[in-house]
């Protein structure tokens, strides 16, 4: 029993994560329909602005968080206005390569500036463990999962209520009535890639501390698996990002567990595929109508 | 017909003397081209970094002397250096360039077992002797004739843990995580399960990841519930770094043993001294070993470069100079005549042991077991072949 409530809380621990990068790309697909291959590397980029601050400014946790989520949220933008925007009438197929040179860019001006070798995050927190029935949970762990949803029900918020939320929906829905309506499409695209490189600020410094070996290539897989994520739940979607997320996360870690861990990655993928085979528009996608 | 066989006997006839020429300009070259190949950017940059300081130090020392005495000229050494990203397919393509564009005389690396599986077929092909530094994987010199390799081969390195673990920390039950992917990890951690259960031991867990995960929490709480005395993480010191953090994390508590991956200056800071108290490794050499060449090596080091040397640099640098020792005997740049002086080496004087190859490209020698205390290394014991 222990055991597998230990499994449990590895399962949401990695799940926040995914659910939290999830999130950025789901956002800028609902938004302007395009995959955003380089929010691994703003994650990745998060991840060096907290180390930054942390090592060269000495400050705590919470203004690290935050100075390097308004950092991530001005590259998020700039990597917009300077990569995407011109390319907004483009075929589609021009941005997603112009999505994945931004990606190879900051990938590899990361590793040319700062070196390939990896660094060792600073400890942020002074982690400690406490007994659950068994099992063993870190003051860490209790952050990351706690600061993901907040998170998240704070997006969902932004997105319901409030009028910069109203207006990314309308841009989703329709864009070009969206102009009639007096709402600027630029500003709402700034917020979505603001916002979206924020979150991946924030996993990027909660993945810094609870696997405090960073390095300019490690937003790489973790990005494949939070897209993934997004997918399963239905991109788009930003309930669909957080089911995806954890779902993932739980496939994860209950396949190493409960089966022989070399086939982990083979079974967690071909549930993946099974899963889009049933419901190829995600979990929680809905089927698109077309009108005739 | 006649003119299709006129054409290839044109062709065999160009070939041939292709050959000739070049082999007598092997003979009659004017310096002696060494290649490196080593990632010096990549995830095991520090490793890369490590070679070729190692290996300059040699080129140096060769031309403060003057060269090498080839026959009966002193010829200068040139040390040509490939960045292999400790990628097979850059490893590859370091191979070719070296030997078709460079023409080099024989190449020294690549450093870790994947990249060196996959630039020695290249070599051989090539007849161009190729000496791996730290590639313990098996498979890197089988069947080749013009490769060797300066340090032990995994089985050893595994047998080692094993019966350490076994013998000297008197341990029941062993549990192992590994990184499957990568072939380094994986021999490990297979000749350790076998030879753990040979020596009476019970392997309790047989757990894998993938390169480049960073959650190993599921395959930890699986071995924390199988209750091990050793858990043996033959992995690279980037990954032992999350590994060990997150072992504790979990509270799982029992002796940490690892092979010479876990050696770089980088294990420190990423893991933090007090996670590595206690730990074990078994290595190439320990650096407080009272030996006068290897004292001498380390100080030189120093000197030049302002931090100990690891075992890579170790490796390369007696990597390189049997092959400068390979050259001298042979008197000759022919690229034959060297493997035939490299592979007749015996109780060569290396800074990680006296070095023979005796009819294959693994040389016989020693290992040694380091336990890490204080944040430092200190000696635990040798155990030979």
């Amino acid at each position: 029993m222990s055991y597998f409530i230990q499994q449990l809380l590895n399962a949401l621990q990695l799940g926040s994560i995914y659910a939290l990068i999830a999130l950025g790309y789901t956002m800028v697909y609902g938004v302007l329909g395009l995959i955003n291959f380089a929010h691994g590397d703003i994650f990745m980029a998060g991840a060096f602005f907290g180390f930054f601050i942390a090592v060269m400014l000495k400050l705590s946790l919470v203004p690290t968080l935050l100075l390097a989520m308004f950092l991530a949220a001005v590259l998020g933008i700039a990597i917009e206005r300077v990569a995407y925007r011109p390319l907004r009438k483009a075929p589609r197929m021009s941005l997603i390569i112009t999505a994945l040179g931004v990606s190879l860019f900051l990938e590899n001006f990361t590793r040319a500036t700062l070196g390939g070798q990896q660094r060792s995050f600073p400890k942020l927190l002074n982690v400690q463990e406490f007994a659950l029935g068994g099992a063993t949970v870190t003051n860490l762990q209790i952050l990351i999962i706690v600061v993901s949803l907040v998170l998240m029900l704070l997006l969902r918020y932004v997105v319901q209520k409030t009028m910069i939320g109203k207006a990314m929906r309308a841009v989703s829905d329709n864009k070009e009535v969206l102009a009639l309506m007096g709402i600027s499409l630029d500003t709402v695209v700034m917020a979505t890639f603001g916002i979206g490189s924020a979150l991946a600020a924030t996993a990027g410094i909660l993945v810094g501390m609870a696997y405090p070996v960073i390095d300019p290539y490690m937003g790489i897989a973790v990005g494949w698996k939070a897209f993934i994520a997004a997918v399963l739940g239905g991109i788009g979607l930003i309930d669909g990002a957080l089911v995806g997320g954890f779902i993932l996360g739980f496939v994860e870690i209950f396949a190493a567990a409960l089966l022989p861990s070399t086939y982990r990655d083979g079974i967690a993928f071909a549930i993946l595929i099974i899963v889009l085979l049933l419901k190829p528009t995600g979990l929680l996608g809905r089927p698109v109508v077309k009108k005739v | 017909m006649k003119k299709i066989v006129l054409a290839l006997s044109l062709v065999t006839a160009l070939i041939v003397t292709g050959c000739s020429t070049g082999a007598s300009a092997g003979n009659s070259a004017s310096e002696v081209k060494v290649g490196l190949s080593a990632p010096l950017t990549g995830d095991i940059s520090q490793i890369g970094q490590s070679s070729k300081n190692a290996a300059e130090l040699a080129v140096e020392e060769v031309t403060s002397a003057g060269g090498l005495k080839v026959g009966d000229k002193k010829l200068p050494v040139k040390l040509i250096v490939g960045d292999d990203e400790n990628k097979p397919e850059s490893a590859a393509n370091v191979f070719q360039k070296l030997i078709n564009q460079d023409k080099v005389q024989g190449i020294i690396g690549p450093p870790t077992s994947k990249c060196a599986n996959a630039g020695a077929p290249i070599a051989d092909g090539a007849q161009t002797v190729m000496i791996s530094s730290w590639a313990t994987n098996v498979n890197v010199t089988k069947g080749k004739s013009y490769v060797f390799r300066a340090c032990f081969i995994d089985p050893f390195q595994g047998k080692v843990n094993a019966a350490f673990a076994a013998n000297t920390l008197k341990a029941k039950k062993a549990a192992v995580l590994y990184d499957v992917a990568s072939d380094y990890n994986k021999g490990l951690a297979e000749v350790f399960r076998d030879e753990f259960k040979k020596a009476g031991g019970e392997v309790v867990a047989f757990e894998s990841y993938q390169t480049k995960d960073t959650d190993f929490k599921s395959q930890l709480t699986k071995i924390k519930a199988a209750g091990p005395d050793v858990v043996f993480l033959p992995n690279y010191y980037n990954e032992v770094a999350l590994q060990l953090q997150q072992a504790k994390q979990l509270g799982l508590n029992a002796k940490f043993l690892g092979g010479d991956a876990w050696d770089s200056p980088d294990l420190f800071k990423l893991t933090g001294n007090d996670l590595l108290e206690g730990t074990y490794f078994s290595n190439h050499y320990a650096t407080d070993a009272d030996v006068p060449e290897l004292q001498d090596f380390i100080k030189k080091y120093k000197t030049k470069y302002n931090n100990v040397p690891d075992a890579t640099a170790a490796l390369t640098y007696d990597a390189i100079r049997i092959f400068f020792q390979g050259v001298e005997k042979a008197g000759s740049t022919d690229k034959k005549a060297i493997r035939d002086a490299v592979a007749a080496t015996k109780g060569f004087k290396g800074v990680t042991g006296s070095i023979s190859y005796a009819g294959s490209g693994d040389p016989v020698k020693s290992a040694v077991m380091i336990q890490i205390t204080g944040g430092k290394y200190k000696y635990a014991g040798t155990v030979n072949p």
